[in-house]
């Protein structure tokens, strides 16, 4: 399991960014000569079928560089590298969150006065993205149960339903209709007040890049990447399953759920692997993505295959 | 010629020996820049006759034949990107992948297609089939095309801007194609049978 508290990493195991730099321009070389070494030196293994890696490394968190330059956030277009590109300009402040729905304290809440009262944590998770690569993430934020308890939850708010920004003059990606416009996310009430559920406003201890979800994003580490809406400007408590953006645009490829499940497949490709950003082979998925112990019993007697 | 075709695997191994020249994700990125060079070389290829025709760059002809095996030599990389660097010759989970997946499927499908069009390239079996067969054989490549282009668009997890653009210009060379030879059969129906669009054999160079 992945959940350090700060107390609880010797900084003797976070890897120096430096040192990640080093290993990641070998693993690069090993990447383009990859072919012509495969055929040569690697011979043997080839011999008796190499399968994935099946005892990966130990998780270490992936460097600042590869976390900020390689992100699913469409709203500042669909190339990996254009979240970074396009988002520098982004204003995040001020910025407010409207509260509503099935709660006794609904009102717009500046950004500022949401975290005050609450105290920072700082998780380092596996992140896995339903297109089957993962990295590593030392997040910092806040449990989502936290700030969601101070609006008072009425006992008809069944789920929680997350809204992002609307604004194609800043967000040019809102300009075309890749996906309906504003990313609407989901949860469960027990999910959204499980203690791994995070908002998270920060990373390695900065402030959290714009390309990353600036300036509150939420983090569900059980869950597949895009359950991770950004740039959140609205929270409701509702009575109903809200239909979330992917849902809409894929009934059948992405789900309400979208638990870390590496036996339900995509239906266009495997979720038994991935690859994690920085290493050469792919490594097996982890139920739940590694989290089964914490967050299993959420799910018990549900099919996950038609929940998926 | 030969030389600006190998322009992008130069490219391509220059930026692999690079730190951060094929990003984050260097395999990714490795075998959608292959993949996109095998589109765009096969395009160049079924492009040849068209402007000829049209543009009268007669010139191109006798790089048609280059244009295509430079389209099965970028598949080929790309394929082997798939196998030994992506899989890492992973077999099991690989025949799971091709079964399982249709756009894996599709893009094998097309990649095996293509094998006898490269084999037999040469003016040797152009000879040995006459070139009626030879013509026959190599009209498989429209179905080749569509099939790349199919693997691409099924590929994308949703923004399908690229590959359609990819697909309206495989549509257009193959469209240019039945409206000259529907053309042809009006103007010479007793003959339609025998014209043949893509007349221009590879000559010995």
């Amino acid at each position: 399991m992945l959940i350090r508290k700060p107390e609880d990493i010797p900084s003797s195991e976070i890897t120096p960014e430096r040192e990640y730099l080093n290993r990641r321009s070998f693993l690069k070389l090993a990447g383009g000569v990859g072919a012509i070494a495969a055929g040569g030196a690697l011979v043997p293994r080839l011999l008796h079928g190499a399968l994935v890696d099946d005892q990966p490394q130990a998780d270490t968190p992936n460097s600042w560089d590869q976390i900020t330059s390689y992100n699913n956030y469409y709203e500042f277009g669909t190339d990996k590298a254009d979240p970074k590109a396009n988002a520098q300009n982004f204003r995040t402040s001020p910025w407010s969150i409207e509260v509503g729905g099935l709660c006794n304290k609904p009102g717009h809440y500046h950004y500022e006065d949401l975290f005050k009262p609450a105290s920072r944590v700082d998780r380092v998770y596996r992140l896995r993205c339903v297109e089957a690569w993962s990295m590593v993430i030392p997040w910092n934020g806040y449990v989502l149960a936290d700030i969601l308890k101070r609006f008072e939850p009425q006992p008809g708010a069944k789920y929680v339903k997350f809204t992002t920004l609307y604004d194609p003059q800043q967000m040019p990606g809102q300009r075309r209709p890749v996906l309906q416009w504003p990313y609407v996310e989901g949860l469960r009430m027990d999910e959204a007040m499980h203690p791994l559920t995070l908002l998270v406003t920060g990373l390695y201890g900065k402030p959290l890049p714009n390309q990353d979800g600036a300036p509150v994003r939420l983090v569900v580490p059980w869950k597949y990447g895009f359950k991770g809406i950004k740039a959140i400007v609205k929270i409701e408590f509702v009575d109903q399953q809200p239909m979330t953006t992917w849902m809409i645009a894929a009934p059948d490829e992405y789900g309400f759920y979208a638990n870390v499940n590496p036996h339900v497949d995509h239906p266009r490709w495997t979720q038994a692997v991935e690859r994690r950003i920085g290493e050469f082979r792919r490594r097996p998925t982890l139920m739940f993505n590694g989290y089964a112990d914490q967050v299993a019993s959420l799910y018990t007697g549900m099919d996950l295959r038609k929940y998926f | 010629m030969f030389a600006a075709c190998l322009l992008p695997a130069a490219d391509l191994g220059w930026r692999a020996l690079h730190p951060d020249g094929l990003g984050v994700n260097p395999i990714e990125e490795a075998e959608i820049f292959t993949g996109l060079w095998t589109l765009r070389f096969l395009a160049i290829t079924l492009a040849v006759t068209p402007a000829r025709e049209l543009l009268r760059l007669g010139v191109l002809a006798r790089y048609r034949r280059m244009f295509g095996l430079f389209t099965f030599f970028y598949a080929c990389v790309h394929l082997s990107m798939w196998v030994g660097v992506d899989w890492f010759f992973a077999w099991s989970l690989m025949g799971g992948e091709i079964v399982k997946h249709k756009y894996i499927l599709i893009g094998m499908a097309s990649f095996v297609l293509l094998i006898p069009l490269a084999l037999t390239s040469t003016n040797g079996w152009v000879r040995r089939l006459g070139g009626r067969r030879w013509r026959r054989l190599h009209q498989l490549v429209y179905l080749i095309a569509i099939g790349g282009t199919v693997h691409y668009l099924w590929a994308v997890k949703k923004d399908t801007l690229f590959p359609l653009v990819y697909l309206s210009v495989f549509i257009a060379l193959l469209a240019y194609r039945v409206v000259i030879r529907w053309s042809a059969r009006r103007a010479h129906p007793a003959r339609a049978a025998a014209v043949v669009p893509n007349a221009a054999l590879p000559r010995p160079e």
